[in-house]
Formats: C-alpha cells, sequence, structure tokens
C-alpha cells in the first residue's frame, strides 16, 4: 500500500486515489491536421518507463481533483508531488539496464537470487 | 534423450543421478540467424518452431535472467479460447489445439487438464453477454455452453449460491476444454526441444542496446558481449518497451503488476477453474491441493516484481464472497509478473517499422494459454517476412487505422 500525499489534502492512503497514467501529455492543437499514426502515437503510444515516470493521479474518495506525481516505476517510491500545470520536478532519470560487464567465469551457473535482489531490494 | 517408461525405469536403477541435462548452456555464438530476445514461454516457442517448422536452427534465445523466471513461471496456468471475436477465437483456439497435442510434440509432459473453465455472471449484462459469447465461439466451431444458476451448485458444490449475497451468481460460461497445464513444463519442454534441434538458449545474458547499420537492425549488444543478428525478435512480455525504446520505437503497452496466491494444501474441493470479473477472482486446485488464485493488478505502472498486500485482501475477500466454506483457508505465498497490457486488451505480432526488427507483445493478462500459438505464428512472420495469417490483425499498425480487437471481457481480468 502506498502512501499518497495529495497536494491539496496531505498523505493519505493509496486506497482513496486513481492513477491516471502518463502526465504531461499535450492534446494535440489542431487533431484534423494530424496524420493517422500521429493521432495514435497520442492515442495509445506510452513512455512506460521503467524508473522515474512522471503521471497522473486523482484523489478520487477525496477531494476529487487530479495531481501529478513522480515515481520509480521498480521501487514505486514517490519522488514528487506537484499540481496540474506545473512544470515537471527536474529529477535524474535511474536506468535499470545492466551494464556490460565482461564474465570473469563463463562457466558460473545462474544464480536466480541475483536476479530477484537486483529489482527487489533496491 | 527421449523421455519414456523404459528410460524412467533405466534411470531409477541409478536413484536418477545420471539423467542428462534437459538442455545446454553453451556461450552465445558471434552471430546467429534469428536472434530472440527473451526466454519466457512464447521466445522458447517461436525458437522450437523456427526450428521445426522453417528449418532456422541458427537461432539463439537470450535470456536476461533464468528461463522461465518471467510470466512463464508466475501465471497461474489456465489454458482456454473462450473469445468472443473471430480473430482472438481464431488464434486462441489454435494455440489450445497445440496445447493438446503438445506433450508428445515435446515429449514432455506439459500436465495439461481439460477439466473446464466457468465464467460466472453476477448481472443481467453478463448473462446477456455471457449466451452471446456462448454462440459466437459455436459458431467459430469451439465447444461452449451456458451452465444456468440451478445447475450450477451441482457442478460446483462449494460455490455460494445465495441470491442474496451482493453479487449473486447468475449462470455461468462453460468451456469443457478450458483448463490449467503445468507452466514450467511449458517452458522447460519448448527450452529441450528447441535445443535439440540445434538453438542456442543463452541465460544471465540481459540485451542492453541494439546494434544498427543505416536503418537496420543488425544484432545485439548483451552483458555477454555483442551478437551479431540478420533478425531480432523482441519477445519481452512486461519490458517490452524497455527493448522497444533501445530501437527508438514506441509501443502502445503499459507494464503492470499482476499478482497471484496459493493456500495451503487442502483435500480435493474444487475440480474446475472458476472465473468471476465482477467480483473479481479466478481460481482453481492444484494437484498438489493448493488454490490457485489470481486477478488482482496494481493500478499503477510497475516493473517491480512484487505486488501490493492491499491487493491479497481484496483477492481473498472475493474469494470468501463466493467460496464462504474457505473461510479457514491459510494462504502459502504470494507474487507478481510484470504483464504487457495492450489498450484493447489484445496480442502486438509483426514486423516492426525497423529492418530486421520483429515484435511480439501485448499479450497482458492471459498469454500462457496462447504459449505454443504465439510461438507458431511469430517465427512464420519472422521466417517469411509477412504475418501469419492468423495475426494479419495483430499489427502495430491496427493503432492508427483505429482497427482495434477489443477483448477486455474475455481477458478475464478487470483492466
Ligand atoms: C500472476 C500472473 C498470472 C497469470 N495467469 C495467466 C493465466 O492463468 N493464463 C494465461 O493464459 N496467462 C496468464 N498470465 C499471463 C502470461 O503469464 C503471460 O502473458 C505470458 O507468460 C507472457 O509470455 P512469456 O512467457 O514469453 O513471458 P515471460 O516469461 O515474462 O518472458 C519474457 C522474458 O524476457 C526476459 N527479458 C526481459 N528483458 C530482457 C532483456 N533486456 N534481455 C534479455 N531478456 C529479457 C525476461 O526476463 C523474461 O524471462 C499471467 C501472468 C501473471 C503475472
Ligand atoms: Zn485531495
Amino acid at each position: 500500500m502506498l502512501l499518497i500525499t495529495c497536494p491539496f489534502c496531505g498523505p493519505r492512503d493509496e486506497s482513496e486515489f486513481a492513477c491516471g497514467g502518463e502526465a504531461h501529455i499535450v492534446r494535440p492543437a489542431d487533431p484534423a491536421a494530424l496524420t493517422d499514426a500521429q493521432w495514435a502515437d497520442y492515442l495509445f503510444m506510452r513512455k512506460n518507463v521503467k524508473g522515474v515516470h512522471f503521471e497522473r493521479w486523482m484523489h478520487s474518495h477525496g477531494c476529487r481533483r487530479w495531481f501529478n506525481a513522480a515515481r520509480d516505476t521498480v521501487t514505486h517510491q514517490f519522488l514528487a508531488f506537484y499540481k496540474m500545470g506545473e512544470q515537471a520536478p527536474d529529477i535524474a532519470p535511474v536506468s535499470y539496464t545492466a551494464r556490460p560487464a565482461p564474465r570473469t567465469d563463463p562457466a558460473l551457473p545462474a544464480d536466480p537470487a541475483l536476479h530477484t535482489d537486483r529489482e527487489g531490494a533496491r | 534423450m527421449g523421455y519414456s517408461l523404459w528410460s524412467l525405469a533405466r534411470n531409477a536403477r541409478t536413484h536418477h543421478e545420471n539423467w542428462p541435462k534437459a538442455w545446454r548452456s553453451p556461450e552465445p555464438k558471434p552471430a546467429y540467424d534469428v536472434v530472440i530476445v527473451g526466454g519466457g514461454g512464447h521466445g522458447l516457442a517461436t525458437a522450437y518452431y523456427l526450428a521445426k517448422e522453417h528449418g532456422i536452427a541458427n537461432v539463439a534465445v537470450l535470456e536476461r535472467g533464468w528461463l522461465g523466471g518471467g510470466n512463464a513461471g508466475r501465471n497461474t496456468t489456465v489454458v482456454r479460447s473462450n473469445y468472443l471475436r473471430d480473430e482472438s477465437a481464431a488464434l486462441y483456439e489454435m494455440s489450445l489445439k497445440l496445447f493438446e497435442g503438445l506433450s508428445a510434440e515435446l515429449n514432455y509432459n506439459v500436465m495439461l487438464s481439460q477439466r473446464g473453465l466457468y465464467m460466472l455472471c453476477h448481472n443481467a449484462h453478463e448473462v446477456q453477454d455471457a449466451h452471446r459469447r456462448a454462440h459466437a465461439m459455436r459458431l467459430n466451431g469451439i465447444d461452449s455452453v451456458f451452465v444456468p444458476r440451478a445447475d450450477l451448485a451441482r457442478h460446483i458444490p462449494i460455490i455460494e449460491t445465495s441470491p442474496h449475497i451482493r453479487y449473486p451468481v447468475l449462470g455461468a460460461l462453460l468451456q469443457r476444454r478450458g483448463g490449467v497445464a503445468r507452466h514450467d513444463a511449458v517452458a522447460w519442454g519448448f527450452a529441450r526441444a528447441a535445443d535439440a534441434r540445434g538453438v542456442d538458449i543463452v541465460q544471465n545474458c540481459e540485451v542492453i542496446g541494439l546494434r544498427r547499420e543505416g536503418a537496420r537492425v543488425t544484432g545485439v549488444e548483451t552483458t555477454r558481449g555483442t551478437i551479431g543478428a540478420k533478425k531480432v525478435a523482441l519477445v519481452a512480455a512486461g519490458h517490452s518497451s524497455v527493448l522497444a525504446d533501445m530501437a527508438g520505437l514506441r509501443l502502445p503497452v503499459r507494464s503492470m503488476a499482476l499478482q497471484a496466491l496459493v493456500s495451503e494444501p487442502v483435500k480435493p474441493v474444487l475440480n474446475c477453474v472458476i472465473n468471476s470479473m465482477t467480483v473479481h477472482v479466478y481460481v482453481s486446485q492444484s494437484d498438489k491441493g493448493e488454490l490457485v488464485m489470481g486477478a488482482g493488478m496494481d493500478k499503477f505502472h510497475s516493473y517491480g516484481q512484487r505486488g501490493s498486500v492491499s491487493v491479497v485482501e481484496d483477492q481473498v475477500a472475493a474469494l470468501l464472497e463466493l467460496f464462504p466454506v474457505l473461510g479457514r483457508l491459510r494462504m502459502l505465498r504470494q507474487w507478481a509478473g510484470i504483464v504487457d497490457v495492450c489498450p484493447d486488451a489484445s496480442p502486438i505480432v509483426c514486423k516492426a517499422p525497423i529492418a530486421g526488427l520483429y515484435v511480439n507483445c501485448g499479450w497482458g493478462t492471459g498469454g500462457f494459454k496462447a504459449t505454443p500459438g504465439s510461438g507458431f505464428v511469430f517465427a512464420h512472420t519472422i521466417a517469411r517476412e509477412e504475418p501469419h495469417p492468423l495475426v494479419q490483425r495483430y499489427s502495430l499498425d491496427r493503432f492508427a487505422g483505429g482497427d482495434l480487437v477489443d477483448e477486455h471481457a474475455a481477458s478475464g481480468i478487470a483492466h
């Protein structure tokens, strides 16, 4: 269960909120001028970031107002809450992609624990 | 080596200590005809059918963790083909048919148990929809029958059929050929059979970048060095967007944490699979006696393979609403997998708009049942450079064309 800070009401339980997905998607000023592919990009294509994700939340069982948040999609940790219309805070992206590491011992067996830890314990 | 009663007897003599490894773990070669990214069920099935149906065996399956450590080994193993639309019905039915012959095909017992799957209806709308779906399925040659409430108590003795609960059970859509299969066995069976045909399965090998020459993808960068490839196929389920991003390709999928849990083992109480979209739980009983249940999903994007406790709470509440008799049952463990959900709850299987790149994703909450079928059609798409007829409509283009295949109702999970 997440503790979410509504910019209007303060910290509340996750169950009071609805998540609205990726933030800062601007509706095209002149939809009729777009190609089908551009319109599909606006409607459907998403960043789906692994790392810091800027997203919309709504305090649906509270003040019913929308706001934005920055959250790490691996740890689920919130990094910022800010109001609609405000500039996204400057938060350095986090990369969860492994770095190329020369394997010292290729005969080493796969270690499942290593992998679960990498995502689970951060 | 083939598995048989004879090999079992022979190995019993040496206390089962001399079974050969089911697949090799070779060092990756410098280059392959096809590199498949993702060693889940779909990636392994793709490799198998590439080798078997298309004679392309110079193939590597690269897996960043261990084989079957993703959704292939985390799902709740339900197989079925009770879809409404013709395209979906054809695709999932083909896959179910492959499932029906899979143990023999792979010489590996995938423990398919077609014990019947009930999708419960709790209001007039769901009853109408179930009838519509039952007719549509029969028109597509797929077994289906509507079971009225009066008969349900006979089919499923432990279900609560009181008309006084919040969402009374009014009937169910039954597919008798639906059921469960052993998920690990499907992944291992395809791995072993692909390996036997010459496919290299490389675990602990994460793809961290794509190599390009001009407009063409020519290989992958991995944690075990650069590997060249004439064709690169992305089959990474919940991580599809991360890989597509390496190619500058945008996908319509969202990665979500879908959860499941199992109870302590108990005596047989449930001999079928039950799914309720409204009360929101699905459940079956494993051969070991554990009740396996799922349906809950965290409501936010997630790449953290855990899932929240609040979802477990909802899940268990739903279970007790339908089966009050299970009130004393204790839960053993809980887990989550990252599923790739498409806006229309249908998959994407196609050539990417980048030369040399192929994408198979978006199976979301229901891709286990599609494992053999997905591999079969994707292998065709890769080998022939054109979509298999069954996935003609499942391209990335359908989003620009507005030609979505809405299967939310058949997904079995509210999202
Ligand atoms: C809890 C739960 C219950 C489910 N229940 C059902 C069910 O009852 N019935 C049903 O039909 N479906 C079910 N599903 C859905 C089904 O499990 C998936 O749709 C299906 O398994 C996805 O295909 P896959 O097996 O290839 O995925 P995966 O096994 O997830 O394979 C993808 C692989 O790609 C690897 N990978 C990712 N990034 C990289 C990289 N950069 N380099 C190399 N490898 C990489 C991952 O490690 C992973 O092993 C369920 C899913 C979950 C999570
Ligand atoms: Zn509020």
